[in-house]
């Protein structure tokens, strides 16, 4: 698969997610959720936080949907796991300015790894599911 | 196209390629491979030509002027309503509305024709494998007014229910209206036995024909319907036009859609009244130019072989289908007998919007989505599905390129 931007979108790290999704299924006894869906193609992400003094103990998703929101959500909540709240929502804006904005993110980040979506403008939206569920857990969703 | 498929369908595919100039271009450095007709349909130069020739010689608008132009306007805008009768074998063109789309048609029929007989309780009978347009506008009903939607269901072939059907219309039901070609499964409906059933109880049908209108030729009164809708942009004519038919008694008894210029006989400081159909639903300016080019698509579609047309494309579908149950992993949606040349689809493992994007870039447009068909979604336990849906001038070696691409993106992703 060589085509035009494909293995940019598709890297073997989006494609692993995809497959075997990490910090997925329920969270009981989670103290915030948040969660989205694309009504264009009805993908969904369900994100859940335990939070406690402002910390995130733990963080897991649930949800359907194409290899990028998929991944986009395993990745992002595995990246939330200890993250202080602040962070957190310091982490979704930027993948917010990496993904939406002009200028491309630095290549070693979460929003690196997602950034071949850039070059798919119908895609970014699938990439920028989960961080939408996860601002809505935070209670900061725009 | 090679001279064996030539000689088995009697249609020359080549030669109708050539009259479709975007079919010439190419995307990522591949040959265009354009699959998603149902969506909507290609142009052929006839379109394109008479649209231009019309804004570069004739056009103004009509029915107001008294100037040349004016008049030259309205008689290609009235040809355009004639042409319409002509495509569906209405009695008269004074029963073709033209409105700015399909969608537009189904919301003036619920508004102007339902909603005035709907008291809590009342029922529309519909399918569950209709187009939001076929649903959306009847939920306005149910919100607004307690209206109750029921739910002709289908068999897991895709085939309509027809006894379901049946058992569902009642002393309450106010309308049924179905699909006469499914936009997702490709089912063609038995229009005229859903009319007659219908009719005995004494309740008006009408047929969203917007898939059916390009690969079937439709006969409004051999089918008996009190109302059928079709569009422009998917009979290979232009977008913001559509066509709703409605038997005359109906159109006289129906309320005004929207209210505006060309729909009134006079407006005064304290009472209003309108003209008579079909002007009385055409408020404002119409969609002019697309009326020239809605005339344009009529007559090609009236110069081909349909017979040989069909045959083509039902070929075209025979193969692909073929070529999907052989292939590791894809689940072929709707199997009705006779269906039109729509296959609906998914690849295990594959999210549809990651095989239409890969293969995209091989150059096969395909449609990857719910298809404005939610309800059909649940009703087939998936979110979403691939589509790939033909027309005329598709050819057997696209579909071998579009099964290819398939198959490379599956193994892509496992």
């Amino acid at each position: 698969m060589n085509a035009a931007g494909l293995d940019d979108l598709y890297r073997e790290a989006i494609l692993d997610h995809g497959r075997n999704p990490r910090c997925m299924g329920k969270l009981d006894d989670a103290t915030h959720t948040g969660c989205d869906a694309n009504r264009l193609c009805g993908d969904a992400v369900t994100i859940r936080l335990r939070i406690a003094d402002g910390c995130i103990e733990e963080a897991r998703f649930e949800g359907e949907g194409c290899a990028i929101s998929q991944a986009s959500a395993s990745m992002l909540t595995e990246a939330l796991g200890g993250k202080r709240v602040e962070d957190a929502e310091r982490l979704a804006a930027m993948m917010r300015v990496a993904l939406e904005g002009r200028e491309p993110p630095a290549a070693n980040t979460l929003a690196g790894l997602l950034a071949g979506v850039r070059a798919f403008p119908e895609r970014v939206a699938c990439a920028l599911l989960s961080v939408h569920a996860l601002e809505r857990a935070l209670g900061a969703a725009p | 196209m090679n001279a064996a498929q030539t000689a088995r369908t009697g249609f020359d595919v080549a030669a109708m390629r050539r009259e479709f100039p975007i079919l010439s271009r190419e995307v990522y450095g591949k040959k265009l491979v354009y699959l998603d007709n149902a969506a909507s349909a290609q142009k052929p130069r006839a379109v394109i030509d008479a649209m231009r020739q019309f804004l570069e010689t004739d056009y103004a608008n009509v029915h107001r002027g008294v100037h040349f132009l004016s008049s030259r306007a309205t008689d290609h805008y009235e040809a355009a309503r004639e042409a319409a009768r002509r495509f569906l074998n209405a009695p008269a063109a004074d029963n073709i509305i033209l409105t700015h789309g399909g969608t537009e048609a189904f919301n003036l029929v619920a508004s102007s024709f339902v909603s005035p007989m709907i008291a809590p309780g009342d029922e529309i009978v519909i399918s569950e494998m209709e187009h939001h347009a076929n649903i959306v506008p009847w939920h306005f009903l149910r919100e607004r007014q307690g209206a109750v939607i029921r739910w002709a269901r289908i068999g897991d072939d895709g085939v309509l229910d027809l006894d379901h059907l049946q058992s569902l219309i009642g002393p309450r039901t106010k309308l049924v209206a179905i699909t006469h070609m499914s936009n997702v499964l490709g089912t063609i409906t038995p229009a005229r036995v859903i009319a007659d059933m219908a009719h005995a109880r004494g309740v008006p049908v009408l047929f969203d024909g917007c898939q059916a209108a390009v690969h079937a030729r439709v006969d409004v009164q051999a089918i008996d319907a009190d109302f059928y809708i079709f569009c422009g942009h998917k009979i290979y004519g232009p977008t913001g036009i559509g066509v709703l038919y409605a038997k005359p008694h109906f159109l006289s008894a129906m309320r005004p859609y929207q209210g505006g210029g060309e729909m009134i006989r006079e407006v005064g400081f304290d009472a209003v009244s309108y003209g008579d159909a079909p002007h009385r639903f055409e408020a404002g300016t119409p969609p002019i130019m697309e009326a020239v080019g809605l005339a344009a698509a009529i007559r090609f579609l009236e110069g081909i072989d349909h017979a040989a047309v069909h045959a083509h494309e039902q070929a075209l579908l025979a193969h692909a289908t073929r070529q999907l149950r052989a292939a590791n992993g894809v689940r072929i949606f709707g199997e009705a007998p006779g269906k039109g040349a729509i296959i609906a689809f998914d690849v295990k493992g594959v999210h549809p919007h990651d095989l239409a994007t890969v293969i995209d870039r091989e150059g096969v447009a395909i449609r990857a989505g719910h298809h404005c068909a939610h309800p059909l979604m649940k009703r087939l336990g998936v979110t979403a599905t691939g589509r790939a849906s033909f027309a005329l001038y598709n050819t057997m070696e696209e579909v071998d390129v579009f099964v290819a691409a398939l198959q490379r993106a599956r193994e892509f992703f496992q």
